[in-house]
């Protein structure tokens, strides 16, 4: 090609034209997608999110029909599978003895040993699972949630042999034939990755609340930033007593369950 | 130097070919689980790693004992190991790929396997490991190969192969040691939070990888009559007796730390592999044959005439070795995974296609064995003949 001194300077005038032009070219471009998708500001933010389950409150709704567990597997496309060694599972109602071995007495602990309690993961302070993992497909967001990146995922599961509460899924089988209805807000997953809860970390970013937290009937559910005097999380922790999963191991889980005044 | 590997009788030729047969059925089945997923092994839930990762641990263990005569053999001039410290060289050569593919095939998105350099992790052990194990396999490679070359030139090693051996020798400790911290590194896996994995791993590894060195040497001499000498196996017994007491010793120290503290998570999984735990006892056979097998050793081994036996010898190393695999291709992933995080019991057991796919892995460390081998003899042949 036969560039002249001319030529370059033509380039240049021009170059610097669409650089002047910058501004309204991106505005131009935001303005084109919708409202819905980037809405800034409307993000829920905290220094550490937390959840709180009342216990009490729990016990009373046996008719709930485990409602926290379909919003929150219908919501991320979380399969069904009949087969308990293939099981996925984000959030789901375990009884109180698996949930806390040797923690609970045989007075008024035998009660609370019996009760199904939603279980999930813990969204550690000090995650192993996160720690173990050889590709950084799980890691802790600054705001203390622990995320998971299947695109990332080898599939290895060390971070299911670390984690103690068993909260993470592994894909056994492929997921998609066992999903009944398919969200498509949400993305699926593929065989041999590993997922978990995410404490709705995309709601979130929507400015709207977990869906476990959203669809429990009888608000035993509280989520908020244990950073905040006042969120609901840290008043509910300030007047009951709570107990934390494993507490001896030090992971400092961000599941805080009520269980009295 | 390659081309003699394939250079043989028919029975040679025949050897090879019958090997092939189970990497061809493992392959297929591989094939078979690449599609369906990892749902087709016995693992799940709860039980989330199995025979793959137990027969990587227990195969880790026969690498590193190389170091078992590579060390006499360089640091002390032990002259008994001159005909056996490459056979041991290309021994953990073979035990590292077969290491390897175990870890290939136990994961559930191989085709990304390379994400573990694209995104190095140095917080992560499994990163570590990939290190030390790719480390150790070019090293022994390197050391192996080179050694074996001068000796056919009838020419002195070159000066840079002793620093590398030198190096081999704590990285041998290094690739077992790493690969303990994989499981005494979690929180809530009790039987393996403990700090004697990594001394027991190694006690299992310097009797298990040097009794099957043994065994290696004397099928040679009654196959195509190389022989090892006589010093040299007697010599390997003695380290093979020390290494089954030690480990010995360290279960019952663990033992005794669980059941007399009394602490139940401490307790669980090691009444689980001996006695059984809520009603699941599939493990409690083969963890008293392993403890049997290696008692059993002992009277042979740790009296030298009986050890000069070689038929006696190599029974001993027979029991030593299925002793050591039993502990840890069987019992120890199981053994740590059976209670899960809710404190229930899960049991496990491979499936057929499962085993299948290990064994074609076997199969194939095998076939590099022979060629490895073979390698050495013809060398050795040439060198020797007047």
């Amino acid at each position: 090609m036969n560039f002249n001194r001319r030529a370059m300077l033509k380039l240049t005038l021009l170059a610097a034209a669409g650089l002047a032009r910058r501004r309204p070219l991106f505005a131009a471009l935001a303005s084109a997608v919708p409202s819905d998708v980037l809405k800034p500001g409307a993000a829920l933010k905290a220094g550490r999110w937390a959840m709180v389950i009342d216990l009490r409150k729990c016990r009373e709704s046996k008719d709930c029909h485990d409602a926290c567990v379909h919003a929150c597997h219908l919501e991320h496309n979380v399969p069904d599978i009949a087969n308990p060694r293939h099981e996925v599972k984000w959030i789901w109602r375990e009884r109180g003895a698996h949930l806390f071995p040797d923690q609970l007495d045989e007075f008024r602990g035998a009660a609370l040993a019996d009760q199904p309690m939603p279980a999930l993961c813990n969204h550690c302070a000090n995650p192993p699972c996160t720690r173990v993992c050889p590709t950084g497909a799980t890691f802790k967001r600054p705001d203390g949630i622990v995320v998971m990146d299947p695109h990332r995922c080898i599939g290895c599961r060390f971070c299911m042999a670390a984690c103690p509460y068993g909260s993470r899924s592994f894909n056994w089988e492929d997921p998609r034939p066992s999903l009944k209805n398919v969200n498509p807000d949400y993305p699926t997953r593929g065989k041999g990755v590993v997922e978990k809860c995410s404490f709705c970390d995309e709601r979130l970013a929507q400015g709207r609340m977990p869906a476990c937290v959203e669809a429990c009937t009888c608000g035993a559910m509280a989520f908020g930033d244990l950073r905040d005097e006042q969120s609901p999380v840290v008043k509910l922790l300030r007047e009951n007593y709570s107990i934390r999963r494993k507490p001896e191991l030090g992971t400092q889980p961000a599941v805080y369950y009520l269980v009295s005044k | 130097m390659i081309e003699r590997a394939f250079i043989g009788r028919g029975r040679y030729q025949l050897w090879l070919a019958g090997w092939l047969i189970p990497v061809g059925v493992g392959l297929a089945c591989y094939l078979f689980q690449y599609s369906h997923g990892l749902g087709i092994t016995g693992m799940g839930r709860d039980v989330i790693w199995g025979f793959y990762i137990a027969q990587f641990t227990f195969l880790v263990g026969v690498a590193a004992s190389a170091v078992m005569v590579v060390a006499p053999f360089y640091l002390h001039d032990c002259r008994e190991f001159a005909r056996i410290v490459i056979l041991g060289e290309f021994l953990a050569v073979t035990a590292v790929i077969m290491c390897v593919l175990h870890i290939f095939v136990d994961l559930g998105q191989p085709s990304r396997v390379l994400n573990v350099l694209l995104h190095p992790s140095p917080g992560s052990v499994m990163f570590w490991d990939m290190i030390v194990l790719t480390g150790y396999l070019g090293l022994n490679l390197v050391i192996g190969w080179t050694t074996l070359d001068c000796e056919r030139n009838a020419s002195r090693p070159p000066r840079w192969i002793k620093p590398l051996i030198f190096l081999s020798i704590p990285w041998a400790v290094a690739i077992h040691t790493v690969t303990a911290f994989l499981y005494s590194g979690l929180p809530g896996r009790h039987l393996w939070l403990t700090a004697v994995v990594a001394p027991r791993f190694l006690a299992t590894a310097f009797a298990s990888g040097p009794a099957l060195l043994v065994l290696l040497c004397l099928l040679l001499k009654w196959a195509v009559g190389f022989d090892a000498g006589n010093a040299g196996l007697r010599r390997l017994s003695i380290t093979i007796v020390y290494a089954v007491l030690a480990n010995l010793f360290f279960i019952f120290v663990e033992c005794f730390t669980a059941f007399y503290s009394g602490v139940p998570s401490h307790r669980h999984d090691l009444q689980y592999l001996f006695w059984g735990l809520d009603g699941h006892a599939a493990m409690v056979p083969w963890m008293w044959l392993s403890l049997l097998m290696a008692v059993a050793s002992l009277p042979i081994l740790l009296s030298s005439i009986r050890r000069g036996n070689q038929r006696l010898l190599a029974l001993a190393c027979g029991l030593v070795f299925f002793s050591t695999w039993i502990d840890k291709g069987l019992g120890f992933i199981a053994g740590g995974l059976a209670v899960s995080p809710m404190g229930t019991v899960a049991s496990y057991a491979p499936t057929v296609p499962e085993l299948l796919i290990s064994l074609g892995i076997y199969a194939v460390g095998v076939l590099l064995l022979t060629l490895f081998y073979k390698i050495v003899l013809s060398v050795r042949a040439e060198t020797e003949s007047p």
